[in-house]
């Protein structure tokens, strides 16, 4: 199973953080943003993780649980 | 000196036999329950609101229903408490946080607890979690942490500590919990309890503050098997109220509980189950296993995947309820829960999709395991429960935040939905474990008639914290 990773490099979080807060109308404490930023990569490590792996295009969510 | 037990340690079942055979009243089970809380419960802090007026009330009118001859449900005179996430007529859901504690109080309980108190059982409170139920700690920092009631110098697990806490301490025999996570699973193995997560969509949730509402459930927690099955039985049925409620009917367990595990074929998660976590966790569930003559083992494919998924879907989804909150009253969130939900909003969508079609290849993936086995079992948590305030733990030699790491051995299996009783193994003198009993949807029947069994032989037990 490929576990190669097409996603593009981090970047600068702290930047994206700011843009996003504004976009998000969040106010963001500065003194928060080293906690935020640090749950951000641990979510971006995560998200790599699930997009490393290869599914078909039809794959849809599947919502309902009926076995 | 005193002779007679602690109404609040005896089992929900010895309770309501004795009310239904008279020995006892509603009133005195009652006033013994609210005593034992008083004198107890300052050193656990599960409670956060206690209800006396309304619990001796209730208990009055059962005991004149008794009186007349009416009839009384499998549960009468039973007390039990809540996660304060459920709603209790006249108070403010607060679910863990200081901002909700300003919401208009609710106008009548939540599904759960009418179901409940239809079936005879008593409201006496409300209890302790962590802040809108996005922890395993069982720490708050607006109430409090809920102490182990085994040791209170430990953690009592979460987000549903309170209910570990009151149960494992002998204040209520019953107590209901949400688990999204594994929120019911890791306070019942770190406080010594048993505790039923049932399938997604098998109990309604309507009338309960929502946390990821494609990951949450509600369930009990109890000290007995019996307990789970009987307070799970009363709370079944669909509910129009909850759109993912199922429309299946009540499917009863109590009936079968004793059926034991003859035909049914259990085997032990491998691979990623059998790692990552301290020697004794896994230990727990070699001798769960070897009570069920169980050599089999099966590997859940792609189970850290699964929890990378779960992670990533939960505090997206958190963070979509809590949008508004996190705009205007950021100051007012225990800040570890703000951080993770703001981090959470930030996640691109496409990433958060691509989660969601990941748990429809692994879902069929792990249905694929149901046809040769009926039984999976699992550790709980990866060690016992950590000091109180402990902010990281070494797990096979890797140092790792306690906070993200407690459920790495729970997410992998709701994020699917799947119903699991944890039951507790006591190794030693020291504190207990959970071992997880999975089954496939629907089957809550299987994973709570294996339950059954380990308890009737002394494998797993819930004894009352000695406080």
């Amino acid at each position: 199973m490929s576990e190669q990773n097409d996603t593009p490099p981090a970047g600068d979080l702290d930047t994206y953080i700011a843009a996003a807060a504004g976009l998000l109308s969040i106010p963001l404490d500065p003194a928060w943003m080293g906690a935020v930023g640090s749950n951000l990569a641990v979510l971006r490590a995560a998200a790599d993780q699930v997009g490393a792996f290869p599914l078909p295009d039809e794959a849809e969510p599947a919502p309902v649980y009926e076995a | 000196m005193e002779t007679r037990p602690d109404p609040g340690t005896l089992t929900a079942e010895a309770l309501a036999g004795a009310f239904r055979d008279g020995t006892t009243s509603a009133a005195d089970t009652v006033a013994a329950v609210l005593a034992r809380i008083a004198r107890v419960d300052g050193a656990v802090n599960a409670f956060t609101d206690v209800l006396c007026e309304r619990a001796t009330a209730r208990a009055a009118a059962l005991d004149v229903a008794r009186a007349r001859g009416e009839p009384l449900g499998p549960l009468a005179g039973v007390p039990f408490a809540v996660k304060n996430l459920f709603d209790i007529a006249g108070l403010p859901t607060r679910a863990g946080s200081r901002i909700n504690r300003t919401r208009a109080p609710a106008d009548r309980d939540g599904a759960l607890v009418r179901r409940m108190e239809a079936a005879g059982a008593i409201l006496v409170g409300a209890l302790n979690m962590g802040e809108y139920a996005y922890d395993f700690t069982g720490e708050n920092v607006h109430d409090g942490p809920t102490r182990n009631p085994h040791d209170l110098g430990h953690m009592s697990g979460g987000s549903s500590g309170g209910s570990g806490g009151a149960v494992g301490a002998g204040l209520v025999p019953i107590a209901l919990g949400s688990d999204t996570n594994g929120s019911i699973r890791v306070p019942s193995a770190f406080c010594g309890c048993f505790g039923l997560k049932p399938t997604y969509g098998r109990l309604t949730r309507a009338g309960s503050f929502p946390f990821v509402g494609s990951l949450d459930h509600l369930g009990p927690m109890a000290r007995s098997v019996t307990d789970l099955a009987l307070s799970y039985d009363a709370m079944q049925g669909p509910d129009p109220d909850d759109p993912v409620a199922t429309e299946r009917p009540p499917e009863p367990t109590l009936p079968g509980l004793a059926e034991g595990v003859d035909g049914l074929r259990v085997a032990v998660a491998g691979g990623y189950f059998s790692r990552g976590g301290d020697p004794e966790a896994f230990e727990a569930v070699a001798q769960v296993a070897r009570a069920l003559d169980c050599t089999r083992r099966v590997e859940i494919p792609e189970a850290a995947r699964a929890r990378a998924a779960a992670y990533l879907i939960t505090a997206a989804e958190g963070a979509a309820l809590h949008l508004d909150r996190l705009r205007h009253q950021g100051h007012a969130f225990d800040p570890a829960v703000r951080d993770r939900l703001i981090a959470g909003a930030m996640i691109p969508a496409p990433l958060v999709e691509r989660a969601q079609r990941f748990r429809r290849w692994y879902r069929a993936a792990v249905l694929d395991l149901f046809r040769d086995v009926d039984v999976i079992l699992a550790p709980a948590t990866p060690c016992r429960a950590p000091r109180s305030g402990q902010t990281t733990f070494v797990l096979d030699g890797v140092t790792l935040p306690v906070r993200a790491n407690i459920g790495v051995f729970t997410q992998p299996i709701s994020f699917i939905g799947l119903p699991v009783v944890a039951v507790p193994v006591r190794l030693d003198e020291g504190l207990p474990l959970g071992v997880q009993v999975i089954a496939a949807p629907w089957r809550e029947d299987l994973a709570l008639r294996v339950a059954h069994r380990l308890e009737r032989d002394g494998i797993v037990r819930a004894p009352v914290a000695n406080l």
